[in-house]
């Protein structure tokens, strides 16, 4: 190997300032949040405390915290699982011509740039005009997908770009059905990226602020309650807050990460059964 | 054969049925809502059927909204910029830098995993570090750069720039990572050998191979940013404006007609400006 250039070390010190740029302050709150009682939202901590712990499960101090996040959970798996399949199906669509098949990828670059303020707002209106109530299950669930559906619809893309149509010729030739070809060999070939799929519905549905905030009913989402805290609560607990669901986050992220990782070992180590049916 | 055409035409439709409802329920039928009662009416509590362009011309009648949108504009020029030269190092860096897979998917995670958590407790989270007594302003104290904490760090247009910067960054590098994970590197070597230095190399061979990756990640930064409302409301402690505000504000006031006016102002601007950039590139291609 060639000596590292000065350049390198150049870079990488830009690197280690983004990480720090990126993360710093998520760490701050994360340490703040272990405030003691007396301490404010700023440094320097007056002692540490699991107090703002403490306050969240504190039915009163707050409001609905567990309520929410139940439903953001909900909402998220619901989600997660509609746009796997949905994104699965039409990626399949979109690997053939079929007519429309522009007009719907435009609507899909539509659903990914508009504000979402107007997905918000025009959801809301629709359904308070024609006599609907907004549910977060209901139209939140909807104009969520809007949001969730065009990057599982891209990373579809970015799959099938890749793959390699041998294996559904082979499968083919060996008189496979084209329902047998999708179930035996496309889908255990693309798995781990619907794990992919499923992690990007899941936190964007969990973190969604925007296009629930009009949309979501009289019964709010996580992030929405985070919202309403901040405008009146001055108090360390907004960090414990903070932290315990960037820490559920990170979980989340954790545990789609090593699916995929096991996946792709998985798939590496029995992938090939060539010679096993030699007797 | 003809037959076999028109079977495999309708699978796709079926399988892009459940897509095209959702989208066509939940995007097509709230943007023509919006569109619609933008020409309505409204009273302090209620909004009426109408055809009329009074929110249209109250629109565009006020200086406001010329300031507002100028404002907006700002905001997105100014962290497209930002998050233009930090994405483009970041990525260059792992892509060009880091010499093994396994250390470039690492690296690459540790970019990504803040975009998978909450937008708004990462604002929150400069509270500490940016608030008057915070964690700049006493380190500047007692370097002795400042006497007095600086007021304009939290609540002010550096501290939604900031944020901006801080949420979107990664859209810019993960399109430009992409691109430059796919340039040949016989390319770059057929370059030095042909005598190129490496700011040549850079400018001359890989920016116009990432540009696809330039574009995709700026059509997300700028439509993200330009749609805002969030924020700019809350780093900038309500005492800035942009278009996504003005219409929070008045959902807020419930005139809804008014808020659906300058909505369709502002998606026609967005698509404008998308269809500008998508000109430069063909996204389907290049994923």
């Amino acid at each position: 190997m060639e000596p590292r250039s000065r350049s390198f070390y150049v870079l990488a010190a830009i690197f280690a300032l983004f990480l720090l740029f990126l993360y710093g302050p998520t760490l701050t709150i994360g340490i703040l949040s272990f405030q003691g009682e007396g301490g404010g939202l700023t440094f320097p901590m007056r002692g540490t405390s699991l107090h703002w712990f403490r306050d969240l499960f504190e039915q009163q101090a707050v409001g609905d915290i567990w309520g929410s996040f139940r439903r953001s959970f909900a909402l998220g798996l619901m989600v997660m699982v509609t746009t796997v399949v949905v994104s699965v199906m039409g990626g399949l669509a979109f690997r053939k011509r079929f007519y429309g098949s522009n007009v719907l990828f435009y609507l899909i670059i539509t659903s990914l740039v508009i504000p979402s303020i107007l997905i918000s707002l025009g959801v809301g209106l629709m359904f308070s005009q024609s006599g609907l109530t907004v549910h977060w299950a209901t139209s939140g669930f909807g104009a969520q997908l809007t949001w969730t559906l065009p990057f599982g619809l891209l990373i579809m893309f970015a799959v099938f770009n890749r793959f390699d149509k041998s294996y559904e010729e082979a499968a083919r030739d060996l008189g496979a059905t084209p329902w047998q070809t999708l179930r035996h060999v496309v889908l255990p070939i693309i798995a781990p990226s619907l794990i992919g799929v499923a992690l990007f519905g899941f936190t964007l549905s969990y973190d969604e602020f925007a296009r629930t905030l009009l949309t979501a009913g009289s019964y709010n989402t996580l992030p929405l309650e985070i919202y309403g805290m901040t405008t009146n609560v001055t108090t360390p607990v907004l960090y414990a807050l903070g932290t315990l669901t960037t820490v559920f986050s990170l979980l989340m992220i954790g545990v789609f990460l090593c699916v995929t990782w096991f996946a792709t070992r998985r798939r590496a180590a029995k992938g090939s059964d060539a010679g096993s049916g030699l007797v | 054969m003809q037959m076999g055409r028109m079977r495999a035409g309708a699978v796709a439709w079926l399988q892009a049925a459940p897509m095209a409802l959702v989208l066509l329920v939940f995007l097509v039928a709230p943007i023509v809502m919006i569109a619609i009662v933008s020409f309505w009416r409204a009273t302090e509590f209620s909004i009426i059927p109408a055809f009329e362009f009074d929110n249209y011309e109250f629109l565009f009648g006020s200086p406001v909204t010329y300031r507002v949108f100028l404002n907006t504009f700002k905001y997105a020029l100014i962290t497209w910029a930002f998050t233009f030269v930090i994405g483009f190092t970041v990525a260059y860096f792992l892509a060009f830098h880091v010499r093994t897979l396994t250390w470039q998917i690492a690296l690459f995670l540790l970019c990504t995993i803040p975009f998978w958590t909450s937008n708004i407790i990462r604002m929150i989270s400069w509270i500490p570090f940016l608030g008057r007594n915070g964690i700049a302003n006493s380190a500047l104290i007692s370097w002795g750069v400042i006497d007095e904490p600086l007021d304009w760090l939290l609540f002010s247009d550096f501290a939604v720039i900031l944020a901006f910067v801080h949420l979107y960054t990664l859209f810019m590098v993960v399109p430009i990572f992409n691109t430059m994970m796919r340039i040949d590197k016989s390319l770059i070597e057929a370059a030095r050998d042909a005598g190129a230095n490496g700011v040549q190399i850079l400018w001359n061979v890989i920016v116009p191979l990432c540009k696809p990756g330039i574009m995709i990640g700026s059509i997300f930064v700028i439509t993200l940013v330009m749609g805002d409302f969030i924020t700019v409301r809350f780093m900038s402690g309500s005492q800035s404006a942009n278009v996504g505000r003005l219409i929070s504000n008045d959902i807020a006031l419930l005139q809804y007609p008014s808020a659906a006016a300058t909505a369709v102002v502002l998606l026609g601007t967005v698509l404008i400006v998308i269809a500008i950039m998508l000109r430069f590139v063909d996204i389907r291609k290049e994923l």
